[in-house]
């Protein structure tokens, strides 16, 4: 019997999953009635239905304040997808730029680790406060925050391309614009791509925040509406929707990833 | 029909191939000697690589490398490929001096060097497409499929190089160096990551290919069999440092030449004699000036 669990690992963790899963919820359920959280605390039924109703019915409109969670989701995705693919449009070429070359590797560098560290919300109210457009600064927090992790890989990615490939292209006497399209590019494309998945997850992450302090629709425009209306069961749907979207993101990264290898180590 | 058989007849034996001089050629890696290096002991001595190689390779002639490890043969090859300069002394391809790598040289890597993002017609269509930029598309097409044709891979155009054994992968890379149409064709132990079987089967394919190419080709060998089998001369490298030619061998026998009955050929095993020797001599130098320094 226990030779059989062993044997079908995948079962196992999946079973072992169903069971944590379960419990927790039991957990939940008799916190609840023995009134150990706060009252707001709803059950994990209620929950449950309350999750249902909004994702069985994600794209209705009833007025600029209610609408349905898809349309909301969809609305964070744009901000999201646009201001994470501006980094990628700068950070791409930069990363290239700073991996060829030392100097300027080293030039960019003290940009680079002072702006990396800063909080998404130390760039809000800059970004409120040079653009005047909370859109706009939204897209500017996002783009921001999001692509060190892609100008980072980048520039490793291209700096370890392997010397043979490069040989290569001198030995055939290819231009240097050939050299990075062609070869350079491709070759660091396993590392951009892991790039781009960590920046992608902190757009994730950050889109949130932003949402909740600028107020534009959204799921985190969303959360902290459900939380005015003290709505804690529409709160933890909302939570789960982003959570969801989020491993989303990376799975499709993840299989990006793989397809750009070709059998090289990801 | 008739025209596409003289077209390749053309494309197999009309190529071009040429005379390889090296004068003079030194390799010197200079140690660290800078101030704070010697304060701090990590100061380290010259490394002289190769000193004084003075070689002629006619055209239309295989010429093997041969020597301990070490010994510097890669460097050689990789100073006449122009991928490094030598410290001193000059490459001469057909009267003109070697400043930087170019495509009148093609390269056969150990490693193979395959771009595993391209195809296996990919790969032979970006050294082409490199290479002839103003050939129209249909013709660059054709040419691959050619040199495909006789490294015998037709069937695996469309696999990516993690998809192919070894052996097949080195195929990719001899097509890749000949489809350029390269003057002179410079191996660096092309078969050394294979097995025995097919590294076998893949001098055969050289001995096959070379008797339709007849480019100059100087190949980097750690085997005395693949030396006998493949050249017209052996070049027998001291060990290094400071590596220099110690004896240079012709190989007379007749071609087209066939494993299995080069060894009845007249002189065949005092030449074979001759190089274990030599690089029993030079190997067991090595190792010992490796004991002296522990």
């Amino acid at each position: 019997m226990l030779k059989f669990w062993e044997q079908n690992r995948n079962l196992t963790a999946f079973v072992l999953f169903i069971l944590s899963f379960i419990t927790l919820v039991s957990l939940w359920e008799w916190g609840v009635q023995a009134k150990i959280f706060s009252e707001l605390m709803p059950s994990p039924l209620d929950t449950g239905k309350e999750f249902w109703r909004w994702v069985s019915d994600p794209f209705y409109d009833n007025g600029p304040n209610d609408k349905g969670i898809g349309w909301l989701l969809l609305f964070s995705l744009r901000r999201v997808i646009t201001g994470f693919l501006i980094g990628v449009v700068i950070a791409i070429p930069v990363g290239v730029l700073v991996g060829l070359s030392e100097v300027a590797s080293k030039a960019i560098d003290p940009y680079i680790q002072v702006l990396k560290p800063v909080s998404p919300l130390a760039w809000l109210p800059l970004g409120l406060g040079l653009l005047k457009d909370s859109e706009a600064t939204a897209l500017f927090v996002i783009t921001i925050t999001s692509l060190w992790p892609t100008l980072l890989n980048t520039k490793f990615g291209v700096s370890t391309v392997d010397k043979s490939y490069l040989d290569v292209t001198r030995s055939l006497g290819a231009s240097p614009w050939r050299t990075i399209t062609m070869v350079i590019l491709p070759a660091a494309a396993p590392s951009i791509v892991a790039g781009m998945r960590i920046g992608i997850g902190i757009a994730w992450l950050v889109i949130v925040a932003a949402e909740i302090i600028i107020g534009n629709l959204g799921m985190g425009y969303f959360v902290w509406n459900e939380w005015n209306n003290l709505s804690i069961t529409s709160l933890i749907s909302g939570i789960i929707v982003i959570g969801v979207v989020g491993f989303l993101f990376d799975r499709i990264f993840g299989l990006l990833q793989s397809w750009v290898s070709y059998g090289r180590q990801v | 029909m008739i025209t596409t058989e003289k077209n390749s007849q053309d494309l197999l034996q009309g190529t071009k191939s040429a005379h390889l001089s090296l004068q003079h050629i030194s390799m010197v890696y200079r140690g660290k000697r800078g101030l704070l290096d010697q304060v701090t002991r990590r100061a380290t001595k010259d490394y002289v690589a190769l000193s004084d190689i003075n070689l002629d390779i006619e055209p239309n002639t295989f010429v093997t490398i041969i020597g301990p490890s070490g010994c510097g043969k890669s460097t050689l090859l990789n100073v006449i490929a122009g991928l490094v300069q030598p410290t001193t002394g000059k490459v001469i391809l057909n009267n003109q001096e070697v400043t930087g790598p170019g495509p009148d040289r093609g390269i056969v890597f150990q490693n193979y060097s395959l771009m595993p993002w391209m195809t296996v017609l990919g790969n032979i269509l970006f050294a082409i497409e490199t290479v002839f930029p103003q050939m129209p598309k249909p013709q660059r097409l054709s040419l691959a499929h050619e040199y495909i044709e006789l490294v015998g891979l037709r069937g695996a155009e469309k696999k990516h190089p993690h998809e192919l054994s070894g052996g097949m992968k080195q195929r990719v890379g001899i097509a890749r160096a000949l489809a350029i149409d390269p003057q002179i064709l410079l191996m660096d132990e092309p078969f050394g990551a294979l097995d025995a079987l097919t590294r076998g089967y893949l001098q055969d394919e050289v001995e096959r290919i070379w008797e339709q190419k007849r480019k100059t080709v100087v190949l980097i060998t750690h085997s005395i069999e693949e030396a006998l089998l493949l050249s017209d001369k052996i070049i027998m490298m001291t060990k290094g440092p400071a590596a220099k030619i110690d004896e240079i061998l012709d190989v007379p026998f007749p071609r087209p030449r066939h494993r299995d009955t080069l060894d009845q050929q007249a002189g065949y095993h005092d030449l074979k004699a001759l190089m274990e020797d030599h690089l029993t001599r030079e190997t067991r130098e090595v190792e010992e000036s490796r004991n002296r320094k522990t």
